[in-house]
């Protein structure tokens, strides 16, 4: 919708300060794209994908070749610029695609679920990217079900559940103002009985799912004692974070 | 469907779709023009002294000049509905090339511009290919008559790639084409004048003849071939642009729908 391609049932909006989708071809020509799933042109090579393009944005050949090496060494591709897109590996696929978005200089970054399916080395690569981006001052929209991602990419962040708007806010502040600062997950034989007589005593809240007791707490130290009174119990303690934000405020029912 | 018809938007952005295609089909020229061209020549040269060996004048002409001109309709129309079927549903359904096309500042329209273009572009290909076996043959009455040719090619491209492309549209699959070669293309091949004239056919089937869009290609061609002016030029060129932009305009309609699902 905020491309232009599909019009609004009501409201209006602005991308980049131009109307949309009244003008949505000059609105689009400020902004990159970097969809959820890969449409790399398998027919052209890893240059010629980012030469035809460029071609889209009305570039000359000229103005493209010269932005290729840039891009290519952005995505660490340079070695690969030759190779056909079927030789490629998911993450160069995904870093082709971010350089691909690139290639008109936008101003805006669009970018859906840019890490889902890859290896950890692969994504890092990608968030190493996306922060050199926002260095040299670009804006980035980012849609993720990763809240790790979230947590470490964005100053801002909206939490959609059903399409609708359930809160909004830099992370850190999301976390303090929702969840406890440390958690300790608890589970092993007899978590019943442990739950019943020391949970409400030692945790400010406590939720149970499955065979698993989450304990929210801001001291954490008087939990662990406690715990080490049930060696039976084994336990995680860890800070809190944006996926128990993100599970208070959405449900841990699935989605689909 | 009607609210996502209305009139295309046209843009020269349309350009680098185009573009694109032909830069693809450019790296595998060679195969592709034997792919293409190959087929519809052998059974034109097959038949033609074959089974024209053995028949006399076919309305007024030698049986092989008849079934050349037939042949260049007839290939022309087979070039520009592949395109638009299996290559197209490739780009758009399979590979995706147009959602990351759309992504740049050009519409559906464009896109589609493009794709109904470079079918035009491949018609004229396989017409000209034709038309040098003419040519090389002197199956002709006047070479600069059959110069004409090339634009009737064109506008017989355009017509089944607009066609084509609402085909392109609704279909789920690859196998779902079939329909549309069982249904619509093969019968047209019988009852347009390919092979042999219309006027052989029972009456009911003449005047369904009447109505389709090869017929029209073909009253333009086979008189051009012989280097005769063809009649009613105005009428069978306003058919064959009606289709191909009617088809153009409701794929366009079709395709909006299908990609906002």
């Amino acid at each position: 919708m905020l491309l232009g391609l599909i019009e609004p049932d009501a409201g209006s909006i602005e991308l980049a300060g131009i109307a949309v989708p009244q003008h949505a071809r000059e609105a689009r020509m400020k902004v990159g794209v970097v969809p959820q799933m890969d449409n790399l042109d398998p027919d052209f090579s890893v240059r010629e994908n980012l030469l035809a393009y460029g071609r889209y944005f009305g570039m000359s050949k000229a103005a493209v070749a010269a932005r290729v090496p840039e891009l290519l060494e952005f995505a660490g591709l340079a070695s690969k610029a030759d190779a056909q897109i079927a030789q490629l590996s998911g993450g160069m696929k995904r870093r082709l695609t971010l350089a691909r978005a690139l290639v008109h200089d936008p101003d805006l970054l669009f970018l859906d679920e840019p890490t889902t399916g890859l290896d950890p080395q692969a994504r890092h690569l990608i968030w190493q990217g996306l922060r050199r981006l926002i260095g040299a001052g670009k804006t980035i929209v980012l849609t993720t079900h990763f809240m790790e991602e979230a947590e470490r990419l964005t100053d801002r962040l909206a939490i959609l559940d059903h399409g609708r708007l359930v809160t909004e806010g830099a992370p850190r502040a999301l976390i303090e103002s929702h969840i406890e600062p440390a958690v300790v997950e608890v589970y092993g034989e007899g978590l019943e009985d442990w739950m019943r007589d020391r949970a409400s005593g030692v945790c400010q809240r406590f939720e149970s799912v499955g065979e698993t007791l989450f304990c929210y707490t801001g001291n954490a130290e008087r939990v662990i004692d406690a715990l080490k009174q049930a060696p039976a119990q084994r336990y995680l303690h860890r800070p809190s974070n944006l996926e128990d934000v993100f599970l208070k405020l959405t449900g841990r029912d699935l989605r689909d | 469907m009607t609210r996502h018809l209305r009139f295309p938007r046209l843009s020269w952005r349309f350009i680098p779709v185009w573009q694109r295609n032909y830069l693809v089909w450019k790296k595998l020229a060679i195969p592709s023009i034997l792919g293409n061209l190959a087929d519809p020549m052998l059974y034109m040269l097959g038949l033609g002294y074959g089974l024209g060996s053995l028949l006399p004048d076919v309305a007024g002409m030698p049986y092989l000049t008849f079934l050349a001109a037939g042949t260049v309709a007839y290939s022309t129309m087979n070039a520009a509905t592949f395109e638009v079927l299996y290559s197209s549903f490739s780009r758009m359904h399979v590979q995706r090339t147009w959602d990351a096309i759309m992504n740049a500042p050009l519409t559906l329209d464009d896109v589609m511009l493009g794709e109904l273009t470079w079918a035009v572009s491949k018609s004229l290909l396989s017409g000209l290919a034709i038309l040098a076996v003419i040519w090389g043959l002197g199956l002709y009455g006047s070479f600069w008559m059959t110069l004409w040719i090339i634009p009737v090619v064109a506008l017989v491209g355009f017509c089944f790639g607009g066609m084509g492309l609402v085909m392109n549209a609704v279909s789920p699959s690859y196998d779902f084409f079939l329909y549309y070669f069982t249904l619509v293309i093969t019968p047209m091949v019988l009852l347009c004048g390919v092979f042999f004239p219309v006027s052989q056919l029972p009456p009911l089937l003449q005047s369904v003849s009447v109505w389709l869009p090869l017929t029209h290609a073909i009253d333009l061609a086979r008189p051009l071939v012989l280097g005769k002016t063809p009649d009613d030029i105005v009428q069978h060129g306003t058919a064959l642009c009606a289709y191909g932009f009617a088809g153009y305009v409701i794929a366009l309609a079709l395709t909006r729908r299908r990609l906002l699902k």
